[in-house]
């Protein structure tokens, strides 16, 4: 699939693994953080305007509202780029994470070239795409030209087998995955996950794994376009799109399978994503903070999951959970279903849709020996603040259960 | 005279600039960080010019080109690792900082030792031991960038068309 992506992107009649090719990109995003850089760059360069502003989508997620005066200040030199470049795919403060955002307003679409200066960008490979995440210098590239040189990646064919048990979800799945095959394990690869337990994933559990994928390495991963996802874009594509299927008898560098059925709750311990083990091993290690939110697991099924754990429950006075919503969509689904109530009644702490305490440089960050049980991707130390807390990664349900608890419990026990 | 700093593997971004320093943009000031999650006194204790020796994996995680900029204006002069994240390799170059994949190195290093990094002739080298490691060296057009500086430099000094190097 990534083969023929970047060779019709790259106006070829085939392309191979290791070559590489100046590909034409159909969709190009940048975040408050990463985004203040290419502005500053396109200037220093002197590029006065970008190749196609309907190309560019610009999120404010990272820092939103502002926190402090200097995020406010990138706000205002994004806010002024995006108006001097009649760039219309704005999403200021209220919108939510990029990776939600992208996918919903339907730039995410079959065989399309998306790259984002965002590591997670591979999340759209859901639909069936090519997107990878890139620096700063790199879009300053692609905001003048519209080209960016990418070397083609091998691909490996990860294969899930059966459906997965009850309170076990698609998170479960990719940490197990990731745990098996180490940080680096999908290197520089195009990752195509495929099979019939593949097709039983929700969109958003597909998300959740291409999200992933980037914590082994991978440039981009993908899932074949499929009647579920053809759902989900219909009334949100914003152009037709061709779907790019793989071809029988295409090569892979690697190709493995996986039982979805035998899986059981998997948690990524501190302070690596691909220390992966059963939640039962590591139960009853004490937290002061759940947080359910991020690209990873911030949908609308994510917090349905963790609600129905905390449905007339309480959280005891030990643990702060953080809820933050993907999106201001997602966020209006859960209002509308009364979901929001279960979480504040339940004594959690609701945020905007943002990427929140992920990032551990805006709300919800660790103090000196803290621990925290997240929906998100990644546990590397002092990502959520002091580099002597402590980080454990985990599904949305995994994270309720705990919350509930106060400290790690598989959901399957609640 | 460089000094090597040896690290081991899956060195991530978060740990070499956190989070909450991202909201900067200016080099001395990402610098005055680096490292901090693993050794709070990096930034004060590296010189102008040392060279980092790394395990697998180098710069995983997050696409934040405030890492390379961090290691750079630090004074980091070459990263050399085993194997190197995609993202934190495209935006070192871009840096022009030269991301150096050479097998064999990690173990050939403790920190300290002196160093010399030999790009056109592709060989790295321990001064205190005297032992000397080969790699592949880079393609010209990732050798212009970085004599340029970087890849905005060198966009500058050429048409300030980007993709002009092909």
């Amino acid at each position: 699939m990534a083969e023929k992506i970047l060779a019709r992107a790259s106006k070829r009649e085939r392309v191979a693994p290791g070559e590489i090719v100046e590909a034409e990109v159909d969709v190009a995003m940048v975040h408050d953080i990463t985004g203040p850089m290419v502005v500053e760059g396109l200037r220093e360069v002197g590029v006065e305007k970008v190749w196609d502003p309907s190309k560019i989508v610009v999120v404010f997620d990272h820092q939103v509202p502002a926190d402090s005066i200097d995020a406010a200040k990138n706000h205002i030199l994004l806010r002024e780029f995006v108006r001097e470049q009649g760039i219309e795919n704005f999403y200021d403060v209220f919108e939510g994470i990029c990776h939600q955002v992208l996918p919903e307003k339907g730039f995410a679409l079959p065989g399309r070239l998306i790259v984002g200066a965002d590591s997670h960008t591979c999340t759209y490979g859901a639909f069936g795409c090519f997107a990878t995440g890139i620096g700063s210098t790199d879009m300053v590239s692609v905001f003048a030209t519209g080209k960016l040189w990418l070397r083609v990646p091998e691909s490996m064919r990860i294969e899930i087998e059966g459906k997965l048990p009850r309170r076990v979800a698609a998170k479960d799945l990719i940490l197990y995955i990731i745990g098996d095959l180490g940080a680096d394990g999908a290197s520089y690869r195009s990752v195509e996950f495929v099979g019939e337990g593949m097709r039983d994933i929700s969109v958003g559990g597909r998300m959740t794994m291409c999200n992933m994928a980037v914590e082994m390495g991978a440039k981009t991963a993908m899932v074949p376009s499929d009647a579920k996802s053809k759902r989900y874009l219909a009334g949100r594509a914003r152009e037709p799109y061709k779907v790019v299927q793989s071809d029988r008898g295409a090569t892979y560098v690697e190709e493995l399978t996986y039982d979805a059925s035998e899986l059981e709750p998997q948690v990524a311990c501190p302070h690596s994503v691909d220390d992966v083990r059963a939640v039962r091993e590591v139960e009853g290690v004490e937290i002061d903070q759940a947080f359910l939110g991020s690209c990873t697991n911030g949908r609308f099924e994510d917090l349905l999951q963790a609600a129905k754990i905390l449905k007339r429950r309480r959280i005891p006075k030990s643990v702060r959970m953080i809820v933050a919503p993907a999106s201001r969509e997602v966020y209006l689904q859960a209002l509308d279903r009364g979901i929001m109530k279960i979480f504040v009644e339940a004594g959690a702490l609701v945020e905007p849709p943002c990427c929140a305490a992920c990032m551990g440089g805006h709300t919800g960050i660790l103090g000196p020996g803290e621990v925290c049980i997240s929906s998100s991707n990644r546990n590397f130390r002092g990502r959520m603040g002091s580099p002597d807390a402590k980080i454990y990664l985990a599904s949305p349900a995994t994270v309720a259960a705990s919350a509930v608890r106060g400290a790690i419990a598989d959901p399957r026990d609640i | 005279m460089a000094r090597a700093w040896v690290f081991g593997d899956d060195v991530d971004t978060d740990q070499i600039i956190a989070g909450r320093y991202l909201v900067k943009t200016d080099p001395q000031e990402l610098a005055r960080h680096v490292m901090e999650a693993i050794d709070p006194k990096f930034a004060s204790k590296v010189s102008k010019g040392d060279v980092i020796i790394a395990g697998r994996n180098f710069g995983c995680g997050s696409s934040r080109e405030h890492a390379a900029i961090a290691l750079k204006a630090a004074g980091i002069s070459a990263i050399v690792a085993e194997s190197f994240a995609r993202i934190f390799f495209r935006n070192a170059i871009n840096q022009g900082l030269p991301a150096v994949v050479c097998k064999g190195v990690r173990g050939g290093f403790k920190s300290g030792d002196i160093v010399e990094v030999d790009l056109e002739a592709g060989e790295v080298r321990n001064l205190s031991t005297g032992k000397t490691f080969k790699f592949q060296p880079m393609p010209e057009f990732i050798m212009r960038i970085l004599r340029a500086g970087g890849m905005i430099p060198y966009l500058k000094q050429t048409s300030g068309k980007p993709g002009a190097f092909k």
